[in-house]
């Protein structure tokens, strides 16, 4: 479990966090929601430690992020998985390579049994003959695939995914969704996700919470978001012209 | 940002480099890697360079002392000792720090922009240390190599240049060079080296680490890297020079 207080972060005058407080569970999927610009990747790179915050609290279970040195919070990560908007795949490391990364510098396991993990979760990623191939030879999707089997290889207990989706087909999506949510379960971890997707809002998000130009503007479940008279997330949700239809008809 | 806060803030890396290796096999495999990169990648510059400066330094003092005073075999001496006291040292690593801390400098920061310095971070590495404390390393252990192969190919090179164009005889050039030879000049020339690769590795990976915005940045970094890293061999080539030799 993840909880945060009234977190607020500015760069320079720009207020970009105003006064986020939430609790991120075990076992479920949380996702965050937002327009584009609202705050949400400074949002969990505050989380996580990498941007400062300028005031606010950060519980890793009963453990307080603010106040751990430079070496505890080295050791809570080894506990974090993530995966960047941008992948942030190492370029000169193949596919594999990079996701056996975190296993070489942290597990104990033989080679054979690190390469094993790795095709594991290339496989999950649905990415088989790719292995021997460098980031710059892969596609979009391709490379937000091998991101997400890296942040999964060390079993996290916390995982993190900004946008696991944005770039994909409908079916990976899909793949992808069902992926977050197996592991989340299956591993019971604290997993936060950011998202534009409706269809992964509706399909994993086990509480969600919505930002809007840097505070908290509601938060809620899969089967609220769809109840809501909240404007601007019925502006959000019902963006499209297909999505308000829906509506009509419900 | 003014000086004092560069200062203060590329002590802190330096800091939060030497630090234990949170697995000694990868730093290894990095270390081997820069080896490569840094060493093995060089030997044609150096090479070429130290030819070309032993036999130019040659021909150039044989044409300066055409004195009846002034005995042949010091052509050998003069660049025995230039070619040791300051081209090898001083020029090679100027040399390097365009070529391997404009590289370092853009590797580094095309990581940070790039957010896979942050992905390092969230692993639980220690990102500086595992990107920097392999170069310096294998930098601080392998350009004294270079040198050394500098001064043997400088000093041939005149030898050779200089017999060819005839300004020298090989008797005359051979006992130049053995003359009056004072080993703790190459001591000295090492110690400036050892200082010189630490430079012209620490300063490019802090430029690069601390890169912020887009591939503008990076360019940026790495102009910056060579800038401040010539500049600070250039100092510390005097202080060292005073300290050892006055
Ligand atoms: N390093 C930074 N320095 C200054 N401003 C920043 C920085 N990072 C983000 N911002 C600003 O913070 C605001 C929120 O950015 P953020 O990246 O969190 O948006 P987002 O909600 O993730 O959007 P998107 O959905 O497009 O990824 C933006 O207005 C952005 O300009
Ligand atoms: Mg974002």
């Amino acid at each position: 479990m993840i909880r945060i207080a009234d977190i607020n972060k500015s760069f320079g005058e720009k207020h970009v966090l105003k006064g986020i407080t939430a609790t991120f569970e075990a076992g479920k999927t949380n996702l965050i929601i937002g327009q584009s610009g609202s705050g949400k990747t400074v949002l969990t790179k505050c989380i996580v430690g990498l941007h400062s915050v300028d005031s606010g609290q950060i519980h890793y279970g009963d453990k307080d992020f603010i106040v751990m040195d430079f070496k505890e919070k080295k050791q809570l990560r080894q506990e974090i998985g993530m995966l960047f908007q941008g992948g942030a795949l190492f370029d000169s490391l193949t596919v594999e390579e990079n996701v056996l990364f975190p296993l070489s510098m942290f597990s104990d396991q033989s080679m054979s049994e690190k390469r094993d993990r790795a095709n594991f979760c290339l496989n999950r990623v649905k990415l088989d003959n790719a292995n021997k191939l460098f980031p710059a030879e892969i596609s979009g999707g391709m490379k937000k695939r091998v991101a997400i089997a890296r942040a999964m290889a060390m079993n996290p207990k916390y995982l993190f995914c900004d946008e696991p989706n944005s770039g994909l087909d409908p079916q990976t999506s899909i793949v992808i969704d069902n992926l977050i949510k197996e592991i989340t379960d299956e591993y019971n971890m604290t997993t936060v996700v950011i998202t534009h997707d409706m269809n992964s809002v509706m399909e994993i998000g086990d509480n969600i919470i919505f930002i809007y130009k840097g505070e908290k503007w509601w938060e809620g479940s899969n089967e609220d978001i769809l109840k809501t008279e909240n404007k601007e997330i019925n502006d959000f949700v019902y963006a499209s012209k297909y999505m308000r239809r829906l509506k009509a008809a419900k | 940002m003014g000086i004092l806060s560069h200062v203060g803030r590329f002590v802190l890396l330096m800091s939060r480099v030497f630090r234990r290796p949170e697995k000694f096999k990868v730093y290894a495999q990095q270390f081997w890697k820069e080896v490569d990169a840094i060493g093995l990648n060089s030997l044609g510059i150096v090479a070429i360079v130290s030819i070309f400066m032993g036999a130019v330094t040659t021909i150039q003092t044989a044409y300066n002392m055409e004195s009846p005073w002034i005995p042949l075999y010091a052509v050998g001496l003069a660049v025995r000792d230039s070619m040791i006291l300051e081209f090898s040292p001083t020029i090679i690593c100027i040399i390097l720090a365009g070529k391997v801390g404009s590289n370092i400098a853009s590797e580094i920061g095309t990581m940070r922009v790039y957010e896979q310095i942050d992905a390092l971070e969230i692993m639980g590495v220690n990102s500086s240390a595992f990107l920097i404390l392999p170069k310096i390393l294998a930098a601080v252990l392998i350009i004294p190599f270079l040198v050394i192969i500098s001064m043997f190919l400088g000093i041939g090179g005149g030898w050779i240049f200089g017999v060819m164009s005839g300004v020298v005889t090989t008797y005359k050039f051979v006992y130049g060079i053995t003359y009056w030879f004072i080993p703790f000049y190459v001591t000295y020339a090492l110690i400036k080296t050892v200082v010189f690769a630490f430079l012209l590795t620490s300063i490019p990976a802090y430029f690069g680490y601390y890169t912020q915005g887009g591939a503008v940045e990076v360019g940026a970094s790495g102009t910056k890297a060579v800038v401040y890293s010539t500049i600070l061999i250039l100092l510390c080539n005097l202080i060292i020079t005073q300290m050892l030799l006055a």
